[in-house]
């Protein structure tokens, strides 16, 4: 459960912290404590992305903690508070939560999401709907709310009591400070940034009012409120992930400073936080891209950590039956491995298993799935046929620096390398055999998706876009991949002139050579055997910038026009949700009309099936429409992702290219130096 | 059509294959020429201090063809059979040129403006340095003669510069064209049959073998030079290509590529890198591939003379053996046989100034293109560099 455990690890902070917090207050320190000292051991990690720390721990943590630790000092809650507030303070939080254990349980949970989040949400979030009924742990949680949202006296007293009550409890409730405190050190500037980050809240989920107002209404306002947040959560996401850390700065400020007049602060605090939980959880179906998101910003960090190299290509077995196997090293600081530095061997067409899995599972959720390179039959052949011959030397190494980049470009993406098949690729020592992938070679693929794509475009030719940005990016990413196709032929004559220029200049280096050899002036004969070495080298140095032309110039056009083809069928999947939601409108239209008619016909007995049925196409219409809300969201998000990835690669390949060139350059004025004197010395 | 007045400047940029000795009695140059359809019409400058001369300064209309006429009847003077004759320029060639820029005529609607308006620009530089180096090699066809003590004072090429109206020479007719084709024909073979004769002279067969060496090595070199230009050539062409579609990539994409561009310049550099080089160490071999063959032009006069000598020696003697027309058999191995010295003598002052000369003139090119080489390659490395540093810093 990767995916889960990596997505999970924002909603957790603040689950907890909202915990923190309204502990704090309440009796229910203890389980603050427990919580953040629990954390605390995963921490030291945490100077990574927090979604390490989660990584593992969750499950513990978590699913202990709940049960142990709220479950004692819910008792004690429970039983100091049970005041009328705390009544309505679970009102305020039930219906909210409502909505949330909703989504939910909506076919969105299917996304990874689940294990961590329904389980934490069960703990926390998802009980408190339940909580009226009686559940013991809810109490915990409720009374927070009450205490911020109703009197902070009333919090007092009761935080007062528990302390007084027990002094389990107030040992706990003295160590999270420390604890907490102490946390934030390690992942560098503590409380500092925390502050700052949230400062940055504030101005991110701009497209909402103030986080904190919003909230605070909220928690005040009950019910109302949360659904928007559940709407609006999924552009929010990201202020949501810095939120959370805000709450441990809260937490923090709070614990440390424990004074009554914090108080207010609290109440203020206190919104924010519960209410990042809230839509948190209502947006747990959208936690994907939040996750990506945040790990965009993080990306430079994770690119670091995870290091990738394909090597050591090898021919496997004799005749037709041969392949290449490749070294895929991988060297990484993260956790989600098992080691720190791993090498397995893959062959082509696991590599091609490996998209072909991906794909599958992520395609329709409009992630941009790095295309492997193609399949080459006719290269293929020449390496299993031939024997040490430049060119298929050459096409293997095209090869392996293909997949290396692919692999790269695969683990760089934040959701696919939370995906398990990937781990497996990169970790396990024996894949069971891609089968299949005969006929899915990158091109094929590539066909078949372009051959959907017009199908699709036909079919939908009467999708008026109603987002100006799609509209604009759909035409740009065509012109572009036009563009990058003529450049792409361009370098390629480029680099076969360059080789041909190569060629040439030995043979002119040859025949200045033998002319030399035949002048009889025997400076003269110097000064052009000297030319001909002099053309030798210059020779040597076009051989190299060709091959400079074709891995950093030329691959990298080939790769992103792939890659381009990838963005459009990420378009078309958008598309294809959007077909789905319009169809499925267009059948609830159907039904209503039967309806109408048999309300006309007065047929009451097939009146309930006609209305049964409306009720499940109204589901499917509201759940296509969030679908195809999401895609787009997920897309839109993928495709920025994508441009700067693209505008960054470029940037990289193109001076690297340039300074091969200029490397070259440099090589030639030194040659071309030391042949001056040789010329002058001719007398 | 197109007319290029040569500023001096650029006139020292230009390549000159032979090394003159500058004689101040007699300067001439080809300040102008002018191209009309297959046509060019050259302007020839003459300075003289010469009293053969009526006037000391003047300038003469002249034609591709008159300098072929003049090359001609250079060739078919006997007296200067022992020397190196000039080659004669090459047929000025527009051709390429011109029907690329047809082409692109054609092709107009098809690409974009900037692509129009940078392979009109390259072209038109392709086309200039065309001109340039037909106009260029005229003159040294003239230099050589006028620096030459026999040629300066030849009839002919005192008319050729002095008569101020069109020479009109007259074309060739097919039958003359033919007798030329002809007379090679049977030159060749007679190479063939006199290469039996055996060489007197050490130093003329050294030469000989040299010579026969040389050219054909000469001769391959150049054909590599060329290829390699060409190829050169295409390799700028890409750059070309490659800057304009990046171009267009930037203007369709303001985001990311807009700092790519940079790379478009390199192109113009290695442009000029590719026709620089032509123009030194192409020409360079491809003007002694010429020189070489009028070297051995010489050497086969002489060689012709030789046998002529040995044949009148031997008939000679028969005419001793039956006693009868000796006087005449005489006077005739005699006569060649002065022919003959004469011929070595001066084909061996020749064949040395000749040597010096290709040795200076090979030195000054490649000089000249070394430096060319490493100028543009500093060039293109500071632009190189530049582009890094813009690409850095954003």
């Amino acid at each position: 459960m990767a995916a889960s455990s990596e997505r999970s690890p924002p909603p957790f902070p603040d689950l907890e912290e909202p915990e923190l917090l309204e502990d704090s207050d309440e009796g229910a320190d203890a389980f603050t404590g427990t919580s953040i000292s629990e954390m605390d051991s995963p921490s030291p990690d945490t100077s990574r992305p927090p979604k390490d720390i989660f990584n593992e721990p969750p499950e513990d943590i978590f699913s202990d903690p709940l049960s142990n630790i709220n479950s004692e000092p819910q008792k004690k809650v429970d039983a100091k508070i049970s005041s009328p507030s705390s009544d309505e303070a679970v009102d305020l939080f039930s219906e909210p939560l409502d909505d949330d254990s909703e989504v939910m349980s909506s076919p969105e949970v299917q996304n990874p999401m689940p294990d961590l989040l329904s389980e934490p949400k069960s703990g926390v979030l998802g009980e408190p709907p339940v909580q009226k009924n009686a559940a013991r742990q809810q109490d915990v949680f409720e009374e927070p709310p009450k205490g911020s949202s109703k009197s902070s006296s009333v919090k007092k007293a009761a935080s007062a009591e528990m302390l007084g009550d027990d002094d389990e409890e107030e040992d706990l409730f003295k160590e999270p400070p420390k604890v907490v405190t102490r946390k934030p050190q390690p992942s560098g500037p503590p409380v500092d940034v925390f502050t700052e980050v949230k400062s940055d809240v504030k101005v991110k989920p701009q497209v909402k009012d103030d986080p904190t107002d919003l909230f605070s209404e909220e928690a005040l306002t009950a019910p109302a409120p949360k659904p928007s947040a559940n709407s609006s959560s999924s552009s929010r996401t990201n202020g949501v992930h810095s939120e959370e850390q805000d709450l441990f700065s809260e937490a923090t400020v709070e614990l440390s400073l424990d004074s009554p007049r914090n108080d207010r602060k609290k109440d203020a605090v206190k919104p924010s936080v519960s209410a990042p939980a809230a839509p948190e959880a209502s947006s747990s179906s959208k936690a994907p891209s939040k996750t990506l998101e945040e790990l965009e910003e993080e990306e430079s960090e994770d690119k670091f950590d995870l290091n990738i190299s394909v090597t050591n290509p090898e021919k496997v077995g004799d005749g037709m039956n041969a392949y290449m196997a490749y070294k895929v090293s991988t060297q990484t600081s993260l956790t989600m491995f098992r080691s720190k530095t791993f090498t397995v061997r893959r062959r082509f067409s696991d590599f091609l298993g490996l998209f072909e899995k991906l794909s599958e599972k992520h395609s329709q959720n409009g992630y941009i799935i790095p295309p492997p390179p193609e399949k080459s039959i006719l290269g293929m052949t020449k390496v299993k046929v031939g024997k040490e011959d430049p060119s298929s030397a050459e096409f293997v190494e095209r090869r392996r620096a293909a997949l290396e980049r692919y692999l790269q470009r695969v683990v760089c993406h934040p959701s696919l390398l939370q995906d398990p098949d990937v781990r497996e690729f990169l970790e396990k020592e024996e894949l069971p055999r891609a089968v299949s992938t005969q006929a899915l070679s990158g091109a094929g693929f590539l066909k078949m998706l372009n051959k959907a794509t017009d199908a699709v475009s036909k079919m939908t030719i009467k999708m008026n876009e109603q987002d100006v940005w799609f509209d604009e990016k759909i035409q740009d990413v065509e012109n572009e991949e036009q563009h990058l196709r003529k450049l792409h032929v361009m370098v390629e004559s480029l680099v076969n002139h360059r080789k041909e220029l190569s060629g040439n200049t030995a043979v002119f280096a040859k025949s200045v050579a033998m002319l030399g050899s035949s002048e009889d002036n025997t400076a003269l004969s110097r000064a052009l055997s000297q030319l001909a070495e002099v053309e030798d080298r210059i020779e040597q140095l076009h051989q190299e910038q060709a091959s400079n032309d074709f891995f950093t110039f030329s691959e990298l056009l080939a790769d992103y026009i792939r890659l381009l083809g990838a963005v459009r069928g990420c378009f078309d999947q958008r598309m294809k949700a959007w077909q789905r939601w319009q169809d499925a409108e267009n059948m609830l239209q159907k039904k209503r009309e039967t309806e109408a008619k048999l309300l006309w016909a007065n047929k009451p007995d097939k009146l309930q099936q006609a209305k049964d049925e409306i009720a499940e196409w109204e589901a499917k219409v509201t759940q296509y429409e969030r679908d195809f809300e999401r895609i787009s969201a997920t897309v839109r998000k993928e495709v920025i992702r994508f441009d700067k990835e693209k505008a960054r690669d470029f940037k990289r390949q193109i001076i690297k290219y340039l300074e091969s060139v200029l490397h070259s350059q440099q090589q030639m004025i030194k040659y071309w130096e030391a042949f001056l004197p040789e010329a002058k010395a001719i007398a | 059509m197109t007319s290029i007045s040569e500023d001096s400047d650029k006139e020292k940029v230009r390549s000159v294959s032979v090394d003159l000795n500058n004689d101040a009695s007699l300067v001439i140059d080809i300040p102008d020429a002018l191209c009309e359809r297959d046509k060019v019409k050259f302007t020839i400058h003459i300075k003289t201090t010469l009293s053969s001369f009526q006037k000391s300064e003047f300038s003469v209309p002249r034609q591709h063809e008159d300098f072929i006429w003049l090359h001609d009847t250079i060739v078919e003077t006997e007296e200067y059979a022992g020397l190196i004759i000039p080659p004669a320029p090459p047929k000025p060639d527009f051709e390429g040129p011109r029907e690329k820029m047809h082409k692109l005529g054609e092709g107009e609607s098809s690409m974009t403006k900037e692509e129009y308006a940078k392979m009109k620009q390259e072209l038109e530089a392709e086309y200039l340095a065309v001109f340039k180096k037909t106009v260029q090699v005229h003159e040294v066809f003239l230099q050589r003669l006028s620096s030459h003590p026999m040629f300066r004072k030849d009839r002919n090429f005192q008319i050729f510069l002095e008569y101020d109206q069109d020479l009109t020479v007259r074309r060739k007719n097919a039958k003359e064209m033919f007798g030329g084709f002809f007379k090679n024909m049977v030159k060749s073979a007679d190479e063939v049959l006199i290469s039996g004769v055996k060489e007197v002279d050490e130093f003329f067969e050294q030469e000989k073998i040299f010579l026969l060496d040389y050219s054909s090595k000469i001769k391959d070199a150049t054909a590599k030079a060329e290829k390699m230009t060409r190829s050169h050539k295409n390799v700028a062409d890409d750059y070309n290509h490659i800057s304009g579609a990046m171009n267009s990539i930037a203007a369709d994409n303001n985001t990311a590529f807009k700092k790519t561009i940079s790379v478009c310049v390199l192109q113009k550099l290695e442009d000029r890198v590719a026709s620089d080089q032509e123009l030194k160490l192409t020409e360079l071999l491809r003007y002694y591939t010429r020189d070489i063959q009028a070297a051995k032009d010489l050497l086969y006069r002489r060689a012709r003379a030789l046998a002529d000598y040995e044949n009148s020696n031997k008939t000679l003697d028969k005419a001793r053996l039956k006693g009868k027309d000796i006087a005449q058999a005489e006077e005739n191995q005699k006569q060649c046989l002065r022919k003959f010295d004469k011929l070595s003598e001066s084909g061996k002052k020749e064949l040395t100034s000749f040597k010096a000369r290709r040795v200076v003139a090979f030195r000054k090119n490649l000089i000249e293109m070394t430096e060319l080489e490493i100028k543009h390659a500093k060039n293109s490395m500071s632009l190189l560099q530049g582009s890094i540093e813009i690409l850095n810093s954003n």
